[in-house]
């Protein structure tokens, strides 16, 4: 699984990077995580409040930081 | 299990329980604030509160509460009710609108938007690359941060509506006409090339259809606890200085120095403002220990609506995208903006 952390390095994107990895090692699944800091492949996938979560190039989240347990619903049926 | 947790998992009915509790809660400590102060600092401590220090002590004591109950209540309705737009619902509407029109939409939805000025480069690249023109665009970034939740928050609970109308109606103004003029500019030869060039893949979702009241109500905790996170430093040192002007400060020279006598007060106060970058949570208590000492509203509210409208980060954020030049005018035709309303301000508002 392919997970991206959308947004330039704010509190809000370390945030949800930590709960997105709290829901990948709950569910167990093999996950690589990766930055996206660069604004125009931040807009490219639609998002225009950061940060935003990404999974196999699916936007899932933007705008507002989840808990673990939300994203872990969220990654849930995408394992 | 965390506060939040528990709003999740929360049946309906819990939930709105839980809220009327809340509600009657924060109404009981707001009214026993000021007789509890007066009680513990006059009767118990036997203070005298007429004096420097007493003043001084019951005015901090005093206003902290006052300001963060009015924080926590305010933040969490308005962050509920923003839920309802998004920063793609705004986009969406201001697609096709012209110029004129256009920066009248953009400063409206630029206050009801749920947005923060971390934000405000993808916004800014999303909203030119679907089209939106770039005056309307400037409309929408101008009035999301000077029309904030907070400054409406504090001028509520401390002056009143007037003074808090004449603010939105002022900072809407503000907004609609700077990016009306800098719109006129042909502003789009200073803009990053990148800018134009960007495609927006994907189909961008809609934070704001899918939410339930639980998410709601958790996002409303959830900014109450980020906002007072981010302030309460400022916050502290404001109703500390406030405090200070409060008991020490002599009336006299301020009247003699600052008031509407003093033509140059207005942009003193506005040059003053704009390099400093605070927080309305923390301008707020000192504007309103410097009303009491006689100062105009206007001088007073020219002063937070600079400090909060425009910072240097978010002036070194935007430089991603725009040229210098656009970074100059931006700042140029806000500030006149600025001084223009406290001008009108003094000159309506008998101080």
């Amino acid at each position: 699984m392919e997970i991206k952390i959308l947004g330039h390095g704010c509190a809000n994107c370390a945030n949800l990077e930590k709960a997105a990895r709290a829901a990948a090692d709950e569910l167990g699944v093999d996950a690589t995580f990766t930055k996206v800091q660069d604004d125009a492949s931040i807009v490219g996938y639609g998002v225009m409040r950061t940060p935003g979560l990404v999974v196999d190039e699916q936007l899932l989240v933007s705008g507002r930081v989840p808990t673990a347990a939300q994203v872990k619903e969220l990654l849930e049926p995408l394992v | 299990m965390t506060v939040i947790d528990r709003v999740h998992t929360a049946s309906p009915r819990q939930c709105w329980v839980r809220l009327g509790a809340a509600t009657v809660a924060w109404w009981a400590l707001y009214s026993v604030n000021l007789p509890f102060w007066d009680w513990l600092l006059g009767d118990a401590a036997g203070l005298e509160l007429e004096s420097r220090l007493g003043s001084g002590i019951h005015f901090f004591l005093y206003d902290t509460v006052k300001i963060l109950l009015l924080l926590t209540g305010i933040i969490f309705l308005v962050t509920v009710l923003r839920s309802f737009m998004s920063v793609e619902r705004t986009r969406a509407l201001l697609g096709g609108k012209r110029e004129g029109v256009g920066n009248v939409a953009a400063a409206g939805l630029g206050v009801i938007t749920p947005f923060c000025s971390c934000s405000a480069v993808p916004a800014f690249i999303g909203f030119v690359a679907a089209g939106v023109p770039v005056g309307v665009t400037m409309s929408f970034l101008i009035a999301s941060p000077l029309v904030n939740e907070v400054a409406i928050a504090l001028l509520l609970g401390l002056f009143g509506w007037g003074p808090t109308l004449l603010y939105v109606g002022a900072g809407l103004t503000i907004a609609i006409v700077a990016g009306f003029v800098l719109g006129r500019m042909k502003p789009e030869r200073w803009i990053e090339p990148f800018v134009f060039e960007t495609k927006i893949g994907g189909h961008a979702i809609d934070p704001g259809m899918s939410l339930t009241w639980n998410d709601r109500i958790q996002m409303g905790l959830e900014e109450v606890g980020e906002i007072l996170k981010k302030i309460w430093p400022y916050l502290l040192v404001g109703i500390g200085i406030g405090a200070a002007i409060h008991g020490w400060a002599p009336e006299q020279w301020f009247a003699e120095h600052a008031g509407p006598e003093n033509l140059f007060a207005v942009p003193l106060a506005v040059l003053l403002g704009v390099p400093l970058y605070s927080n309305a949570a923390g301008i707020l208590p000192m504007v309103e220990a410097l009303f009491d000492k006689g100062l105009p509203m206007g001088t007073l509210l020219a002063f937070m609506m600079a400090t909060v409208a425009l910072s240097l980060p978010e002036m070194i954020l935007l430089r991603r995208v725009l040229k210098p030049q656009l970074i100059g005018l931006f700042i140029a035709v806000v500030t006149v903006g600025i001084v223009a309303v406290g001008y009108l301000f003094n000159a309506v508002i008998p101080a």
